[in-house]
């Protein structure tokens, strides 16, 4: 992108981040001037989500273990991917619209502000309402924690913040690079959703349920096996998926800031092309 | 066109060119590549503190530039300054010194006040407190803006939202002000109040302006030169008078006599073009003055009202096309 130089790398991220503060804030503030709907929305956010897990409570009605989890096993996988996807979709969800500002040309218009466009789209449209994902997530994840016998170690109780911000980051991830791709292929946010949605959803069954190749996928080619799979089976003395060896239940840190920086190309060569091709 | 050595060149393109790859769909998967020259080989310099309008059919090229001005698209070839600044290279350097109104997308924050819009870009463009209080109370003042500060944006009339819109460019007092159709679909007296706003900030603080726009009397009454792009290329370069001649073009006196007459006797080469009861349309050259034609119709006939209509952009370059098939 050539706008560094006099500000260097990390003046840039500073920059975006502050950028981004400002901008979220704006959209907090739009979001107040109807404070009804917003409290109704967000409702609806938990309502929407909490009937997801109502769907896994009506399938423990007939079994009792899935894939060889329990109930609160499941519901341990499925907080911590609630979470994690919640926190990125609260914090950059509104990503897979960038196609459409590419469409109707409105993306021009965060190219002539000195910020870098990566964070102004970043926080555009930013919902609080999306805390309600955020929420419902949490309270499964207290959930499974209450009824849970964990065998807790300093290590597992240091894991489980790494691994929620982790999580958070990969999926961060993934939504910069989805948009990314719309650069390309502005009609791509479905491509994008089957991505965060449909990783979020695959993440919340245990491994143990889903086909070899799959799980392969998740672990080494889209690393979402990083941000509750491998770290929740270290916590529960679970075996791994694909016999992984233990310590690999600590890297989540580490791939999720190979994720951002993938991410962080894949966005450069995306408005590089756009920068070229204009559409 | 060749480009003379100017010290004061403050926008500067020698030879730019813009190529787009095309893809159409020509069979299922098929797809056929096609190269389009939306800039073509694009000359020019505006010196610091001139105000050019940059006018063209849909489609000609005028957005490709300003695109490029402002560091939003990558030329594809040759050489582009903005205050000494490549745009493409050093995008956000260049934006604290440019601003940009696009005429028809609102940068504006639409459910909050206008002076919330204000505030953030105070923020964002790290204004020093003093310059932006001076700025917005200026723009406050010239552009009327007193009472719709505290009005949510989505309750502005068009007219106002693009008054709301162009002080936003400027808070942050940039040296050159690039605006695309502003005063498009505004009425009248908006107009009016847009164009003196320009006028006087050109003038006041010496801000260089490039304007696009489909309003030839924008043009008239802001801008000394005025360059016509088509099929992007520069096709004329200079005063708008020079523009008419280039194109021949004609105005239309109407002229309003107090009975039915047959068609005036009009030394040419001035000519009677239409006549409706005791109505009359005469063309003339654009270039010429309408006053000696005024007052031989004046002493001759009985005269009731007149009026004078300029030709539009559209109808000027469509007869420089002709001109230029036919020699």
């Amino acid at each position: 992108m050539g706008d560094i130089g006099h500000v260097g790398q990390t003046g840039r991220v500073a920059d975006g981040l502050r950028a981004y503060r400002l901008i979220v804030a704006m959209w907090i503030k739009s979001t107040m001037a109807y404070r009804a709907s917003f409290v109704m929305t967000t409702v609806g956010n938990f309502a929407a989500t909490a009937l997801d897990f109502v769907a896994i409570l009506l399938m423990f009605s007939r079994v009792d273990a899935l894939g060889g989890y329990t109930l609160p096993e499941i519901a341990f996988l499925y907080g911590l991917s609630g979470v994690a996807f919640g926190l990125a979709d609260l914090a950059i969800g509104s990503m897979d619209r960038l196609g459409r500002r590419v469409r109707d040309g409105t993306l021009d218009t965060l190219l002539v502000r000195p910020v870098p466009v990566l964070a102004q789209v970043a926080a555009d449209r930013f919902g609080l309402r999306r805390l309600g994902r955020v929420a419902q997530g949490a309270l499964v994840l207290g959930y499974a924690l209450a009824t849970l016998d964990i065998d807790w170690t300093p290590q597992k109780v240091l894991l489980m913040p790494v691994m929620l911000l982790s999580g958070a980051a990969i999926f961060c991830a993934v939504f910069v690079a989805g948009a990314a791709f719309q650069f390309v292929a502005q009609d791509a946010s479905e491509v994008q959703n089957a991505f965060t949605y449909g990783g979020t959803t695959l993440l919340q069954y245990p491994p143990t349920v889903f086909g070899k190749e799959l799980v392969r996928g998740v672990t080494f080619v889209l690393p979402l096996a990083f941000v509750n799979w491998l770290p929740a089976s270290y916590i529960l003395g679970r075996p791994y998926p694909l016999d992984l060896p233990q310590w690999v239940a600590f890297t989540p840190p580490l791939v999720a800031v190979a994720c951002c920086a993938l991410a962080g190309l894949a966005w450069r060569a995306g408005l590089k092309t756009y920068r070229s091709t204009g559409s | 066109m060749t480009v003379t050595e100017d010290a004061d060149g403050f926008i500067e393109l020698d030879r730019v060119e813009k190529v787009f790859d095309v893809r159409k769909k020509t069979g299922f998967l098929k797809r056929e590549r096609r190269q389009v020259r939306a800039v073509d080989s694009i000359s020019f310099r505006v010196a610091r503190g001139e105000m050019v309008g940059y006018i063209g059919p849909n489609g000609a090229g005028k957005s490709t530039t300003i695109k490029m001005l402002t560091g939003i698209l990558t030329p594809s070839g040759g050489r582009l300054r903005v205050a000494g600044i490549d745009p493409s290279r050093e995008r956000t350097r260049l934006a604290h010194r440019i601003g940009v109104v696009f005429g028809q997308r609102t940068t504006l924050w639409w459910d909050l006040p206008l002076i919330d819009s204000y505030r953030l870009m105070h923020r964002m463009y790290r204004i020093p407190d003093a310059r932006y209080r001076a700025n917005l109370d200026r723009c406050v003042e010239l552009l009327q803006l007193a009472d719709l500060l505290d009005v949510p944006v989505r309750q502005l009339s068009l007219g106002q939202r693009m008054r709301g819109d162009i002080a936003a460019a400027l808070l942050h007092d940039p040296e050159v002000l690039y605006l695309d159709e502003p005063t498009i679909g505004l009425d009248v007296i908006s107009k009016a109040r847009v164009r003196e706003f320009l006028r006087d900030l050109n003038a006041e603080r010496g801000t260089t302006v490039l304007l696009t726009t489909h309003d030839l009397q924008d043009i008239e009454q802001l801008c000394s030169r005025v360059m016509v792009i088509d099929h992007g290329r520069l096709m004329y370069d200079g005063p708008l008078a020079g523009l008419h001649e280039a194109g021949e073009s004609e105005r239309t006196l109407v002229v309003d006599l107090d009975r039915e007459l047959p068609p005036i006797d009009a030394p040419a080469p001035a000519r009677v073009v239409r006549v409706e009861g005791p109505r009359q349309w005469l063309a003339f050259p654009a270039a010429q003055s309408a006053a000696p034609l005024v007052a031989r119709i004046a002493a001759e006939y009985p005269l009731v009202d007149l009026s004078v209509r300029e030709p539009d952009i559209e109808a000027v370059i469509a007869r420089m096309y002709e001109e230029r098939a036919i020699t």
